[in-house]
């Protein structure tokens, strides 16, 4: 079988959350190989990839790699292509450096990216969504091999557990012009609430809720719940929250099994990121908040009010 | 300084927005409107020009003939001039068509700048800045929410999942904006008046060099096969607060077995 590479992130030894799945996708495909860029020599990562399934695991040491964005990535595909020789599709997460590393690799070695895939099929068909899910789309590589970027939660099950054997690749010839990370301002991976575009329960406040202070009420239900914090745009933009919160057109799409919108009127564009959760709870004090012609149950009423009562009640049932 | 801004024209965001199921496309016979994010891109690149005097803005698109209006639009805020890319042949292009297209406008002018933005609301791919940057040789400065240029030096804080990161880069280099770059300002009647006289270049594929082969739908990287919309959405229960609502939240997840 032919090898599909997998691009992985790591930050501090560990690999990324979306590793396992990534693995599990390429498993579908092919035989899993895993290519990392590390300023080390890689083999202890190589020790977890081979048990998520890596039979390969392409290592491109070069020292400062977290301080320079995506070209490095880029390089390291191209040399794992050319050390394997039989590649058959390659498959990435979804945060933006792996998007990017995708697309740029698509456009240097002539193939068919796919961007934001929800699920693939043998032979590397994809399935994709469109205007938040208001369309289903399928799509192959019509010429070259398929590059695919996996949303979280596509697809099920683990790859069986593989040699994880180190084949060291030279990515030194690079000559892309690079762009250099000087600081990083981000809170540490191990949150104590679950990733918002693959939380099961996401919570989300708008410009209801009226002040940053106010908004802790969204993160306290949230916390009932063990879900993730969102907003809408709104709520973001009169600085509530942070952009990274933002659900919608042009914030995260989630697909939740339960999605509770506090405060929000509930625009085109704020339902086309949550309009695929399979439950919509909604509450807001306006009957005719179009938020309501998607709701599975709604409340017409003071989030103030209601939403202390609901998380008295959620943790009543949890204990 | 030469600062070259994409703006792609889009299907209205509040407007119903279609997947024709036979040719496989978005319909873009509906409302029509530049990307909001390109106008933020414009707006990004006239402060840049405002602070580096002697700087020139060029609006380039791709698209069909009702796609002048976002040129149009975008030299009303105070663009310099506009190319309009635009051919039968370019219909059903992919990303990565998109940006060859792109680049083989942009290769032979020499810009020390291209602006984006991050992601357009149609395709949602956020893919084109990041293919132009490789396809130009230039440095990538992507997902920035703030920007700066000096001297020969562009830096600014890119968004990720779990914050932001500061980068910097050396010109020449492709930069693109996230919607918190800043609020793009309104045309004011003499921008509008003034739009009409500034120069806008139309090209076609053979202008560009392009291999006829190579371009639109029929000759895509990425091939649509199918198109299926999803039912949709009905609303549910709705009440009023009657002073039990949140308990009657928890109960109707419980009995969904949600909880
Ligand atoms: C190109 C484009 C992209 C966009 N992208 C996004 C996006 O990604 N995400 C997004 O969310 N929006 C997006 N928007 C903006 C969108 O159009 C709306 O402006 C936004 O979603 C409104 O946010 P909101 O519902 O919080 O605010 P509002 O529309 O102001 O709604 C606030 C709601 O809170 C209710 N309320 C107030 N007080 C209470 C209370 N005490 N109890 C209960 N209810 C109360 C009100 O009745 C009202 O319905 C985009 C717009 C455009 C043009
Ligand atoms: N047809 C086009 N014409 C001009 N610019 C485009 C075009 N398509 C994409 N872009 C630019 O690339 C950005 C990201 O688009 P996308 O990669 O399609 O999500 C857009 O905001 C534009 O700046």
């Amino acid at each position: 079988m032919s090898d599909v590479l997998v691009l992985i992130e790591h930050s501090g030894g560990t690999v990324a959350s979306s590793t396992s799945e990534l693995l599990a996708a390429a498993a579908e495909l092919g035989t899993p190989a895993a290519v990392i860029v590390t300023d080390g020599d890689g083999k202890a990562l190589a020790i977890e990839l081979g048990a998520l399934g890596a039979a390969t695991v392409f290592v491109a040491t070069l020292p400062g790699a977290d301080t320079v964005l995506v070209t490095p990535q880029v390089a390291a595909l191209q040399a794992a292509i050319a050390a394997s020789g039989d590649v058959s599709a390659v498959i990435l997460g979804n945060s933006t450096d792996s998007r990017e590393a995708g697309a740029r690799f698509a456009a240097r070695i002539g193939g068919a990216y796919q961007s934001d895939v929800v699920g693939v099929a043998t032979g590397g068909a994809v399935t994709q969504q469109a205007f938040g899910g208001a369309f289903t789309i399928t799509a192959v590589a019509g010429k070259g091999i398929p590059i695919i970027s996996l949303r979280p939660n596509s697809v099920a099950g683990t790859a069986p557990t593989a040699a994880g054997k180190v084949s060291a690749i030279d990515i030194s010839g690079d000559t892309a012009p690079t762009t250099i990370i000087t600081a990083r301002h981000e809170k540490s991976a191990v949150s104590a609430r679950p990733e918002l575009q693959s939380a099961d329960i996401v919570v989300s406040g708008g410009r209801g809720l009226g002040s940053k202070e106010k908004f802790v009420l969204v993160e306290q239900l949230a916390d009932a719940f063990g879900g993730a914090v969102g907003a809408s745009r709104a709520a973001v933009d009169a600085g509530y929250v942070e952009h990274n919160m933002q659900v919608g057109q042009t914030g995260v799409t989630v697909s939740p099994n339960i999605y509770i919108a506090l405060g929000i009127s509930g625009a085109i564009q704020h339902r086309a990121g949550m309009q695929s959760a399979k439950t919509i709870i909604a509450i807001n004090k306006d009957a005719s908040a179009p938020i309501f012609d998607i709701a599975d149950f709604g409340v017409v009423g003071d989030l103030f009010t209601v939403v202390p009562q609901l998380i008295d009640a959620v943790k009543a049932r949890k204990s | 300084m030469k600062i070259a801004v994409l703006v792609k024209e889009v299907p209205d965001t509040w407007g119903d927005r279609q997947i024709d199921p036979s040719t496989k496309r978005v319909i873009r016979s509906g409302e029509n409107v530049i990307d909001e994010i390109n106008e933020k891109a414009v707006e990004a690149a006239l402060l840049v020009k405002e602070a580096n005097t002697g700087s020139e803005v060029t609006v380039i698109t791709m698209g069909p003939s009702g796609a002048l209006d976002a040129i149009r639009k975008s030299l009303a805020m105070g663009a310099d001039s506009g190319i309009h890319i635009t051919d039968d042949g370019l219909v059903g292009s992919d990303a990565s068509q998109t940006s060859a297209t792109l680049a083989a406008a942009l290769a032979p002018r020499g810009f020390d700048l291209v602006i984006t933005g991050n992601e357009s609301t149609d395709g949602r791919t956020a893919a084109v800045p990041a293919m132009l940057a490789e396809r130009l040789g230039i440095a990538q400065l992507t997902f920035l929410r703030t920007l700066e240029v000096n001297d020969n030096e562009v830096s600014g804080e890119r968004m990720t999942e779990d914050g932001h990161i500061d980068v910097s880069a050396s010109l020449p280099a492709l930069v693109s904006v996230t919607e918190q770059i800043a609020e793009a300002r309104y045309p004011n009647f003499k921008g509008i008046m003034a739009a009409k006289k500034k120069p806008v270049e139309t090209v076609d594929i053979a202008a560009l060099g392009l291999d006829s082969a190579e371009t639109g739908g029929a000759n895509s990287w990425s091939v649509v096969e199918g198109v299926a919309p999803r039912p949709a959405r009905t609303g549910g229960t709705i009440i009023k607060d009657d002073g039990t609502a949140g308990t009657q939240i928890a109960d109707y997840l419980a009995a969904a077995k949600l909880i």
